[in-house]
This record gives C-alpha cells, sequence and structure tokens, in this order.
C-alpha cells in the first residue's frame, strides 16, 4: 500500500487542512487555485474602477466639482474603442487619481466620489 | 526519359521535399529541445507504417512575392499509420517551413486528412507547431481555419480527435484543439493562448511569460484545457500510445477487448485504502487500481480539478470510464471546475461505447460565494445531464458518503444508472449528520439544559438512524449493499449483463446542455 502510507505521511506533516462543508471538517488538501481565489469585497459605487485596461484619453471632471448619475467623468479607450464613463451616483469628485493619456489596469481606481 | 531516370527523378523530388525547411531552421528547431515534425510522425506510429499524403502540394500565396517561394509539403506533413496496429489519420505541422504558418494549401491538406478519418472512420492525431495565419494569404489563411473548424465540430462524437501541441499554437488556432477529444501538451514546448504577451504588453502594459500565460502547465493545472501533461516529447507520445489502446476507433464500435488480468491484490488492497471515519482522506485512486485488469489505470486531467478523477481502465478485459470523488483534494467536493471535468468526461464515454463506473465519496457541492458567482450552478448541472442522457452502462459504487446533491449527482438510480451498490460503510442521507441534526433538532437543541450536549446525542442518534446505506436501500434506491471486496465481482457481472443494453431517448435534434 504504498500510495496509502503517502497519505499517512503527509498527514503527519501537516500537508492536509481542514474544509468544512455543512457544519463538518473534512482533513483533506487545498488545491492552489481554491487557496488563491479573492476574497469577495461588495462593490463601492464611490469608487469608480477601469472595467477593462486601457488608457485613458480625456478627464471631464475636476476635484471638488458636484457630479449628478449620469454625469460623464472621463474616457477610456480600450481595444480601439472609446468608453465614456459616466457617474453611477449622485456626489462631489473627491480624488482624481489618473492623468490624461494614462495607461491604467484592469480594477483600478480612477476617480473617487464623495 | 526512361523508366529509369523517371524513378531517379521521382526520388530527387522526393528527397528536395521532405527536407523541409532545411538544415537550418532544422537546426533551430532542434536546439530549443523540439523533434521535427516527421520524426514526431515518425515517433508516434507503428514502424514503417507511415504513408504520406499530398508531399508535393504547392502553397497559393500568389501576393507579396509568395509565388516566387518553393514551401516543401506547405509547411504540413499528413498521412495514414498505425498506432500497435490501430489505423489512425496523422498530420503535424512544420514549425522549419514558413513556420508552421496556416496558408490556403496547408489548410487543404489538413481538411482532407480529415475527411479521410471521417470517412474510413478512424480516429485523426493532429500536431499542432505553428506561428498562426499566414498573413500574406489573407482572407483564405482564415478560411482554412474555419474549414478545420467546421469538421472537427462535425467529426466529434463519431472518430477520436486527439490534438497535440507541439509548439506554439496561437490566436483562433487553438480553437480546433479546443474542439477535439483530448489535448497533449509538453512541458517548455507547448504554448497555448488567444492574445500572446506582446498584444498583451502593448494593449494592457501587462508583463507575462509565454510561459506562464499558456505554458503546458498553465493548461493542465489551471484551466483545463489539456488533458495530458507530459514533460518531454519521448513521454507525450507514449501517452497517446496508451490512450489509443483504451478508445474506439470510432462510434460504432466498442473498444477493442484485451485479456483478462486480475488487479494487483498485494499492492492494491481494497479493505485497506478507506478510514472508517468519513471526514478522513484517502486516495481514491487505490480504489481504482484495486478493482481493475492489472491495476492498470490511465488518468486524464490529473493535475486538474484533482477533487475528481477520471480516466480509463479494464475491467475483465473490456474498457470502462472511471468517475471518482477524490476525498484526498478539496475533500473530493464537486465544485465548478470538477463538474465540467466529469461532465465532459461522461459524454466523451457515452459517445464511444465505454461504460461508466462512479465510485461515490462526497460531501455535496463547495460553498462559497466565489463558487456561487463561478456559475455553479449552470456548472454543476452539467454532471447531472451528462448522466442522464448518457445510454452506455451506468454502474455506481456508494462507498461512504453521498450526501444531498452530491448523491444525485453521482449517477444515482434516478438518474438511470443501471447497477447501484453501496458498502456497509455507505452513508446516503439527505445532508450530513451534523447538519442534519442542527435542522431537524433545532427546537429540542435550543430547550436543552445543555444545547451542546443536547446537539451531540441528537447528531449520535441521526447519525445511527440514517447516517447508514439500509434507508436507501430500503426504498430500493441501492440495489445491492455489498462488502467492499465483493465490488469487482459486482462491476464485471454488471458489465457481462448489459452488453447488450439498449436505451431510446426521446427524438430530438439536440439537447440544450448548460454549457
Amino acid at each position: 500500500m504504498a500510495e496509502t502510507n503517502n497519505v499517512q505521511q503527509d498527514l503527519k506533516k501537516g500537508q492536509f487542512k481542514s474544509l468544512l462543508v455543512e457544519n463538518i471538517k473534512y482533513r483533506t488538501i487545498l488545491t492552489k487555485k481554491y487557496q488563491d481565489k479573492k476574497p469577495y469585497t461588495p462593490k463601492d459605487f464611490k469608487k469608480i474602477t477601469a472595467f477593462i485596461p486601457g488608457t485613458i484619453t480625456k478627464i471631464f471632471v475636476t476635484p471638488k466639482k458636484k457630479v449628478k448619475a449620469g454625469d460623464k467623468l472621463l474616457n477610456l479607450e480600450a481595444m480601439k474603442m472609446e468608453n465614456i464613463i459616466l457617474s453611477p451616483v449622485d456626489g462631489t469628485i473627491k480624488l482624481i487619481s489618473v492623468k490624461e493619456g494614462e495607461k491604467v489596469t484592469k480594477e483600478m481606481v480612477l476617480i473617487e466620489l464623495l | 526519359m526512361g523508366l529509369k531516370q523517371k524513378t531517379a527523378d521521382l526520388k530527387k523530388r522526393m528527397r528536395e521535399a521532405v527536407k523541409g525547411g532545411g538544415s537550418k531552421a532544422i537546426e533551430k528547431q532542434k536546439a530549443i529541445g523540439k523533434k521535427t515534425a516527421r520524426e514526431r510522425i515518425l515517433s508516434i506510429l507503428d514502424p514503417k507504417s507511415f504513408h504520406e499524403y499530398d508531399l508535393f502540394v504547392e502553397h497559393a500565396g500568389r501576393d507579396f512575392d509568395m509565388d516566387k517561394k518553393y514551401l516543401p509539403g506547405d509547411g504540413v506533413i499528413t498521412g495514414t499509420g498505425t498506432i500497435s496496429g490501430y489505423p489512425v489519420c496523422i498530420y503535424a505541422q512544420d514549425f522549419t517551413v514558413a513556420g508552421g504558418s496556416l496558408g490556403w494549401a496547408h489548410a487543404k491538406k489538413i481538411i482532407k486528412i480529415m475527411d479521410h478519418a471521417m470517412k474510413l472512420k478512424i480516429p485523426i492525431i493532429g500536431i499542432n507547431d505553428s506561428g498562426g495565419a499566414r498573413i500574406q494569404e489573407g482572407v483564405n489563411a482564415l478560411a482554412g481555419y474555419g474549414e478545420i473548424f467546421y469538421r472537427n465540430t462535425q467529426a466529434s462524437g463519431v472518430i477520436p480527435q486527439i490534438s497535440v501541441i507541439l509548439g506554439p499554437c496561437a490566436g483562433g488556432a487553438v480553437y480546433s484543439p479546443a474542439l477535439t477529444d483530448f489535448v497533449f501538451v509538453v512541458e517548455n514546448v507547448s504554448k497555448m493562448f488567444i492574445t500572446g504577451p506582446e498584444v498583451i504588453k502593448t494593449v494592457l502594459g501587462e508583463d507575462i511569460s509565454m510561459e506562464e500565460l499558456g505554458g503546458a502547465r498553465v493548461h493542465a493545472e489551471i484551466t483545463g484545457n489539456a488533458h495530458f501533461f507530459a514533460e518531454s516529447e519521448e513521454e507525450c507520445f507514449d501517452q497517446i500510445k496508451h490512450l489509443i489502446s483504451f478508445i474506439p476507433w470510432n462510434n460504432d464500435k466498442k473498444a477493442e477487448p484485451f485479456p483478462k488480468k486480475p488487479p494487483k491484490a498485494r499492492k492494491y488492497n481494497i479493505d485497506e485504502v478507506i478510514p472508517a471515519d468519513p471526514r478522513q482522506p484517502y486516495d481514491v485512486r487505490d480504489i481504482i487500481k484495486s478493482l481493475c485488469d492489472d491495476s492498470e489505470f490511465l488518468e486524464i486531467q490529473e493535475l486538474f480539478a484533482a477533487n475528481i478523477i477520471i480516466g480509463f481502465a479494464r475491467m475483465a478485459g473490456q474498457t470502462v470510464g472511471f468517475v471518482a470523488n477524490q476525498p484526498l483534494v478539496l475533500a473530493g467536493v464537486l465544485d465548478v471546475d470538477s463538474s465540467d471535468k466529469a461532465a465532459r468526461f461522461i459524454r466523451y464515454c457515452d459517445s464511444f461505447n465505454i461504460p461508466l463506473v462512479t465510485l461515490v465519496d462526497l460531501p455535496g457541492y463547495l460553498p462559497g460565494i466565489e463558487q456561487e458567482h463561478a456559475g455553479v450552478i449552470r456548472h454543476g448541472a452539467k454532471v447531472l445531464y451528462a448522466y442522464s442522457e448518457a445510454t452506455v452502462p451506468k454502474i455506481t459504487v456508494i462507498m461512504r458518503k453521498a450526501y444531498g446533491g452530491g448523491y444525485i449527482a453521482m449517477c444515482s438510480t434516478h438518474l438511470r444508472a443501471d447497477f447501484v451498490c453501496a458498502w456497509p460503510t455507505a452513508e446516503i442521507a439527505v445532508m450530513g449528520p451534523e447538519g442534519a441534526a442542527n435542522i431537524i433538532f433545532r427546537n429540542e437543541i435550543k430547550a436543552a439544559e445543555n444545547p451542546d450536549e443536547m446537539r451531540k446525542q441528537k447528531i449520535k442518534e441521526y447519525k445511527s438512524k440514517f447516517a447508514n446505506p439500509y434507508v436507501a436501500a430500503a426504498y430500493g434506491f441501492v440495489d445491492a449493499v455489498i462488502e467492499a471486496k465483493e465490488t469487482r465481482n459486482f462491476i464485471v457481472h454488471a458489465l457481462d449483463v448489459s452488453s447488450l443494453k439498449v436505451e431510446v431517448a426521446p427524438k430530438k435534434k439536440h439537447g440544450i446542455p448548460p454549457f
């Protein structure tokens, strides 16, 4: 039972973690993919993030400016398309963390609203 | 010219053509540890069995001075041959000729050998090693890919289709392997992606190496695009030969039977593998090896979604497909990836008349936000769909836990398993005792002076009443409760009596599986 002995050895080495399914703790190995999964964060509508990586080609607002839901905030060019990013909520511009011409990665915060 | 001169002329033409891209290009190919296209074909096929077609085909490029160029065989070698005596059609892209790029004539050679495989009803093996579309041929290169994809789809479920990635396979080219049954990759050699690192860098500013983006390990472990991972081309060729021995030539046939052999009982003793405590892990591959002929198990997608095990083995000489929960990894849960992996394999076995043996020991579906948002409903449904749809003999062995939705999904009698047996260690219940007792006896536990004591007592009660195979057996949902060591006999007998099984599905064009 070479393989089973390996399992016993792994148990001793502490390779095994516990996984809770319906109140039962199972001893098992966790996959890399499972361990690498990102924790969930609820969406914050006051933080405008890049939904796609690309380049900021135009910024329409300045700090402290009041905006309404639907107002233009900036242009994000990606995949040869200009995407106009609109404000999802009413608010005031707290911070603009990008410049025109800047390349941005996905999920990067572009503008924060108050 | 007399006959002699004409023969000499033919030989000269052949010598020129088989040179491929010439000695410099071949040297380059070798320097990075790759074999040439011709060497690859000859290593996979039986000695002297290769018969080449279309050696003298010339490329179809007319623009950008391409008409002045000679591209031997237009960068792809095609033909027929045998593997351990089994007939196959085969093609190999030749990277030494114009980077193995695909032009119209190159595509036409592949199309021709694919059509040939369909007519002859034998497997097709495609070796991919190509820089992609030959840009100079423009839309003709795209047409070539399209014609190949269409044929891949038509051939799907009719003849086995095997893709071997031995070099770059990028852009649209990746979709031919993706449409085939089995994809083989080799560490440091195979590269598959839709957009390469350079495009990602310029468009998105993200830095990643080819290997990290779409290397062999990525596809074997993370994406699940690859089914077999090898460390060298030689190992890869052995894997192909091994696979071919297990599968039938086409969907009208059964896999070729082998002489019966008992399992290696001394090494794999079925009574010693499973811990009695259902929370403790073990390697379910040891169970498979304790059941199958000669303990010979060909695992598929070993590194991807390792919480479920799939692969081929033989029972009394006949090929079967094993699907088994793996308690060693993630407690053997069903999740997005393991559901995809199992469902596709079940459909493969069903298409090619390979009986299914399912070994059950799972706590249920993996809980979590990430799983729910990744669509575990839609993906999990694939397992139900695939098992329900399959009409090959279906044999289920419930070894330990079979809780809730997991019980139903793992080829229960309700999804029309033909034979279901359970071991005395089986626990077939709507959920695990801990969860169930908490819900059913909620009020008693709350009202008790010592709730923890009461909970423990109620869990114990529930366990002794329901955590066994006899409740399900009493309803006839389990056909037999058997000792573990009787399992091989049970499976072999089930296969014997179901060799004439006929099940007719309702007439339809095709179903709509939850892709």
